[in-house]
């Protein structure tokens, strides 16, 4: 069985009990989508405000256990500033980093593999053991989704 | 050795390290103790449950109700039987025709919402309901708002856990139906059903008993309850999974119209209509649960050999030390949800601990080979209620002891110390 400190460790830790860009942003002209995860009743709001097509600022409000608060923190942490391209990149090298399913012979297989490195991912690699704890998965990747929601939404 | 229970009646005390021989799980996971405290989710299986069940399909396994050859009519005389020791478990007064077995205590309660809608009752009649229910006792009643245009009431949840009364006349006025859980699975509470029925019948209202939490743990009578349905679930007690059961008084359940319609719940079908069959079978369409049914009845006689006072009696022993353990170790960090007074409650305890999030806590306390839930434990009103998203909860049963809620408090501290 894998061990706990596989799962929190201590960024994770950190970033859970000091949360970055935490709080709202008037809407408009801030872009703004909630997400839910129903099973564990997690709960969060992304506020977004774009400049050209680059994420200027964030900010996240929500309720929810370790995992999905402080992956909303780093999340938080790793687009601001970023371009949308940027983004998008660095959206699918996390969702690479959580894909992880078993292969018929019992083997973790990664899904949808995108070539990164460690570099490119940054503070987020520190939620790689959590693709350990298959039923956390949906907990750090919901701010991720809520992310996407927030963007496609503008782009509608 | 003998003791007197809060009733005055004398009962066996449960000797847990000769139960948990019974059940195989207890001796897997490598020799690593597992504590498991979440029973009120689904219970383990003693031995003796999965040897009815392999014996049935190893020796026996035909279709019940069709063949005249031997070993079909053995199969039909062991499905009748377990549904005849079912029915006496819970005190039916006809136990082999007002037994109807169905998936779970949902499907239970489909069942009735369903045949009730299609038989009984009509756009702006009142069904009460609990803030407290179960969604199993929620949805399939919010679906019949949306199709048919009944109207809900609810009892709502005082601050200590109980049912609020004081409007309760008001709640039944004109009311057709009261569907309550006999226990609450989140906070515990036995609810007081003898009274709620008997004031539901003097508004002229049936009364329907969720007792997925309570059958398992607490001697049932049915007659005594003063219920009109009761539905109830084979794998919180020591049964299988896929195994639920509705007892309804019979001269009710005659005048409801079938359920879900196939083989075995008529007695003739042509091409411009059908006969329904007689009860039980009206309402058992299609191949039952046959081994599970056989399952289910040898976890009765499992239960009924340890005898349910005497079973009752040990969960409130582990309440009470649970209570202790957990105030004396955590003090004012853990929070109990429902009744202070154990007498009032089932073997549920559900909790905040400090602001660790139950996911959190789940997780470690899965490290120390604990298993507790967390979640909204399908009762998402309640948690609104609560003001909460979810919380962890223990749960008993025959086979924990005292190390079970030792295990839970060590761990706890751990957790504790992990996010402090």
């Amino acid at each position: 069985m894998p061990g706990l400190e596989d799962l929190y460790r201590e960024i994770i830790l950190d970033h859970y009990k000091n949360p970055r860009n935490e709080g709202i942003f008037p809407t408009p002209p801030a872009l703004k989508a909630e997400g839910h995860n129903p099973l564990c009743g997690d709960e969060l709001t992304v506020y977004l405000l774009l400049e050209g097509d680059v994420i200027k600022d964030i900010r996240i409000t929500g309720q929810g256990c370790s995992i999905s608060r402080s992956s909303a923190s780093l999340m938080s942490v790793a687009v601001k500033g970023k371009t949308l391209q940027e983004v998008d990149r660095l959206l699918k090298i996390f969702k690479s980093m959580m894909s992880i399913s078993t292969n018929s012979s019992g083997e973790a297989e990664v899904v949808d593999p995108v070539e990164y490195s460690e570099r490119e991912l940054g503070e987020l690699i520190a939620l790689q053991g959590v693709v350990k704890f298959p039923v956390r998965i949906k907990c750090a990747t919901l701010s991720w989704n809520t992310l996407v929601q927030a963007l496609e939404d503008r782009a509608s | 050795m003998e003791r007197m229970n809060t009733l005055g009646v004398k009962t066996r005390p449960l000797i847990v390290s000769e139960i948990r021989k019974d059940f195989p799980i207890f001796n897997q996971h490598d020799g690593k103790k597992l504590f498991f405290l979440d029973s009120a989710a689904s219970s383990q299986k003693p031995v003796q449950v999965l040897q009815a069940m392999d014996h049935y399909y190893s020796t026996t396994h035909a279709n019940v109700h069709r063949g005249v050859y031997h070993i079909a009519e053995h199969a039909t005389e062991l499905y009748e039987g377990a549904r005849a020791t079912i029915g006496r478990f819970v005190g039916a007064p006809n136990p082999s025709r007002e037994t109807i077995f169905t998936k779970n205590a949902t499907e239970s309660i489909n069942l009735l919402s369903n045949s009730l809608t299609r038989g009984t009752l009509k756009k702006g009649d009142v069904v009460v309901l609990t803030e407290m229910e179960h969604h199993a006792n929620l949805v399939p009643w919010l679906m019949a708002k949306e199709q048919f245009g009944i109207e809900i009431r609810y009892i709502m949840v005082d601050e200590n856990g109980y049912l609020d009364l004081q409007n309760i006349d008001e709640l039944l006025q004109n009311a057709k139906i009261l569907s309550v859980s006999l226990t609450s699975n989140v906070l515990g509470t036995i609810n007081p059903i003898r009274r709620l029925a008997d004031l539901a019948h003097e508004h002229g209202a049936i009364a329907i008993g969720d007792g997925a939490q309570y059958v398992p743990h607490l001697s049932t009578n049915v007659t005594d309850l003063g219920l009109d349905f009761l539905a109830f679930t084979g794998h919180k007690m020591l049964g299988p999974t896929g195994i639920g059961v509705l007892w309804g008084k019979s001269e009710l359940l005659e005048s409801l119209p079938p359920f879900m319609g196939g083989g075995d719940m008529i007695t003739d079908v042509r091409l411009d209509g059908f006969t329904p069959n007689e009860l039980p079978w009206k309402f058992e369409a299609g191949t039952p649960p046959i081994a599970e049914a056989i399952g289910l009845a040898a976890a009765v006689d499992y239960l009924e050999n340890l005898g349910m006072d005497a079973i009752r009696d040990h969960e409130l022993e582990l309440l009470s030390y649970a209570f202790e353990s957990l105030e004396s170790n955590f003090g004012k960090d853990l929070v109990i949800h429902g009744p202070r007074n154990v007498n009032d409650r089932g073997g549920v305890i559900s909790f905040d601990f400090k602001n660790i999030h139950p996911h959190d806590i789940s997780q470690v306390l899965d490290q120390s080979g604990v298993c507790v839930r967390a979640g909204h434990h399908c009762a998402k009103p309640l948690m609104r209620h609560l003001g909460i998203a979810a919380t962890a909860r223990a749960s008993f049963h025959i086979y924990n002891d005292r190390s079970d809620v030792d295990a839970l408090v060590d761990a706890l501290a751990k957790a504790r110390a992990f996010f402090g």
